[in-house]
């Protein structure tokens, strides 16, 4: 690989804390300039991934590649990349300015230009005038904004962040998503995020590797996590899916035929189709918003099916409603969008269930 | 605070009643044995001798040239020791905050606490048999050959003062600066490293600096009872290395002069007062803003 398509490289990478395996051979490529995350549930080993890359994990064996260089060895000081830590560590006994300026130290541009530098970096996040501030008197969003200031004025080839907005709350966090997208395309450096949060990694990524048990899962781009996941663990990780057991009628090589109760007969083409094809059952993924109630007046769908509402959770915005398919055991939720003089169905109410075979993914 | 403060003043005053109920205990025990002795030394030494009050006595006690001496002898010791015991004490405890395993650390402060085991006097006394003019050292080397007569470096001087009390007190000092290393978030050095510093610049900027209160509160808790050590003086000097402690018990009872002796004792404690207060205001920026 060139070294100008590859920013960060993970050849077979292992890791071992003593008998346990938290690693389990991960080969990945991070392009230059991307927003790329490490997505998944806690102790999945995504922080361990990041700290490889930082320096602060050594690995068992593999190799991993910042800028084309093997970091073996390399001490994390000496690295190309920096980090936005979890708690931030801000330094508690220094100011704003110091913090910000504590990697400049060595930087041979006299005090003046460093001075500036400073400023600016405080400028770019939003922190203009906040340099005399002791650091320990910072909300938390500031102090975020801090650590960004002190990682981006090193100019690092990759930024590394760890759940920086786990700590905030949720109206504070979105504001930062946004700035951090914003950033990242202005500074175009690359970044890379750890999150356990799916709608976050979706909202601000790129590209997202999914893992489980210290394996990539899969690594695709958030539209193809979303409709196409490769397994079922990846699709009820990444926002909803109803999941249908289904019997396989006929296999070809560019399409199935399937039934699924309360569904009927379904063609799916090849490239719905995730995983290896097993003699056992496969599973049926639909979305929440690929199945629509239709009210009287609508046009048919594709195909429909009758079922009873469940359950009706109302968002403001969006219903979710669970729908008994006739003829199903378990419920389907199905999200709607509520338009105005439309009214929100009632538990118990008898609803035409509109779908398409195209918006379904199928598990084998 | 303040907004706790604010809920409901009757509530807020019984709760400060139940306080000093609660404290009451050590509040007067406290007030009985501790800040009673106290205002009557500084009665005494204020009390002339032909009755009235006024401070004739403190004059006596600062233009006598052996009292300055001693004061001088003093304050040099327990700089020395605390100096020796702080600088010796710090690798003990970054060892122990840093190196040793978390299951292991309770078991390391036990065993730096094992010298309380033994009596002071006892220790003391031990010293005196390492260092003296026939003692460990000096025999051990002359049977070695390497000395051909007894080091007089080590014995009967103040060197020998330092090198005692040090030992003695290295456990507090070791203590206190351990808690301040335990209390440092691990991010705080990663964030060093990941912004360009080795790990020797990461402790002198990150490190060193955070955990200097528990320096600060180890310089205080070696040095206050150092300067006025009454026994080891008199144990390890033989009599003839008094500190300003000796020189307050002679005063007070071999002299029987309680006027002046309390007003040696509240010099000497002026004095450390004053070391003590400008130390504080020298490092009053490593104190501000500790989480």
């Amino acid at each position: 690989m060139s070294k100008s398509d590859a920013m960060i490289e993970f050849r077979d990478v292992h890791k071992y804390y003593g008998d346990y395996h938290a690693l389990r051979g991960i080969t990945a490529t991070i392009r230059p300039g991307e927003f790329f995350s490490l997505l998944g549930p806690s102790g999945c080993g995504k922080t361990t991934l990041l700290r490889t890359i930082a320096g602060f994990e050594d690995i068992s064996s593999g190799a991993v590649l910042v800028d084309g260089r093997d970091m073996a060895g390399v001490p994390a000081n000496k690295r190309p990349t920096n980090m936005v830590f979890q708690s931030y560590a801000i330094f508690p006994h220094l100011s704003v300015e110091e913090n910000v300026g504590f990697g400049l130290r060595r930087d041979p541009r006299s005090k003046e230009e460093k001075a500036r530098a400073v400023g600016e970096a405080l400028e770019m996040v939003g922190l203009k005038g906040y340099g005399k501030r002791a650091a320990h008197a910072l909300s938390g969003g500031q102090r975020q904004r801090v650590a960004l200031a002190r990682a981006l004025i090193l100019k690092p080839k990759v930024l590394l962040l760890d759940e920086p907005l786990s700590a905030l709350d949720k109206k504070m966090r979105e504001q930062m998503q946004m700035e951090l997208i914003k950033l990242q395309r202005q500074v175009g450096i690359t970044f890379i995020l750890v999150t356990h949060d799916q709608e976050e990694a979706l909202v601000m990524s790129d590209r997202i590797a999914v893992m489980f048990e210290g394996e990539i899962a899969q690594l695709a781009d958030p539209e193809t996590l979303y409709r196409r996941p490769n397994s079922r663990k990846v699709a009820d990780f990444i926002g909803t899916m109803n999941f249908l057991p289904a019997k396989v009628l006929e296999e070809g090589p560019e399409a199935v035929e399937i039934e699924a109760a309360g569904f009927g007969r379904i063609h799916v083409e090849a490239s719905q189709v995730m995983g290896k094809t097993t003699p056992e059952g496969a599973t049926v993924g639909f979305r929440p918003e690929t199945l629509t109630i239709l009210y009287d007046g609508n046009a048919a769908t594709d195909r429909e099916s009758m079922g009873t509402i469940d359950e009706v959770v109302y968002f403001g915005d969006m219903t979710y409603y669970d729908v008994r398919i006739d003829g199903t055991d378990a419920p389907v939720r199905i999200s709607m969008r509520n338009v105005f003089g439309r009214p929100v169905l009632d538990i118990g109410a008898r609803a035409r269930v509109g779908w398409s075979p195209g918006a379904l993914v199928l598990f084998r | 605070m303040a907004s706790n403060g604010g809920t409901g003043g009757g509530s807020g005053r019984s709760e400060a009643a139940s306080g000093l109920l609660l404290i009451s205990p050590p509040l007067v025990y406290a007030v009985l044995l501790l800040a009673a002795p106290l205002f009557m030394v500084v009665v005494y030494s204020l009390s002339l001798e032909g009755g009235g009050f006024g401070l004739a006595n403190y004059v006596t006690v600062w233009t006598d040239r052996i009292n300055r001496l001693l004061m001088l002898r003093s304050l040099t010791v327990s700089l020395s020791v605390t100096l020796v015991t702080v600088v010796l004490a710090y690798p003990v405890a970054y060892f122990v905050s840093f190196h040793v395993k978390p299951e292991k650390k309770a078991l390391w402060l036990f065993l730096i606490t094992i010298p309380f085991w033994t009596s002071y006097l006892i220790r003391v006394f031990l010293w005196k048999v390492i260092l003296g003019y026939n003692g460990v050292i000096n025999s051990g080397l002359m049977e070695l050959g390497i000395i051909s007569e007894p080091l007089q470096a080590i014995n009967y001087n103040v060197q020998a003062l330092v090198i005692t009390l040090a030992h003695a007190y290295a456990p507090f000092a070791i203590l206190p600066i351990f808690v301040a290393l335990e209390k440092i978030d691990r991010s705080f050095l990663e964030a060093g490293r990941d912004l360009g510093e080795s790990q020797f610049m990461t402790f002198l900027r990150v490190t060193l600096p955070l955990s200097m209160p528990g320096v600060i509160a180890a310089v205080l808790i070696v040095f206050i009872p150092t300067v006025g050590d009454y026994v080891t003086p008199d144990l390890i000097g033989g009599g003839k290395l008094p500190m300003i402690a000796n020189r307050i018990e002679g005063t007070m009872l071999k002299q029987n002069n309680r006027e002046l002796g309390s007003a040696i004792a509240v010099s000497a404690m002026m004095v450390v007062a004053a070391v003590s207060v400008i130390f504080l205001l020298v490092n009053r920026r490593f104190l501000r803003g500790t989480k």
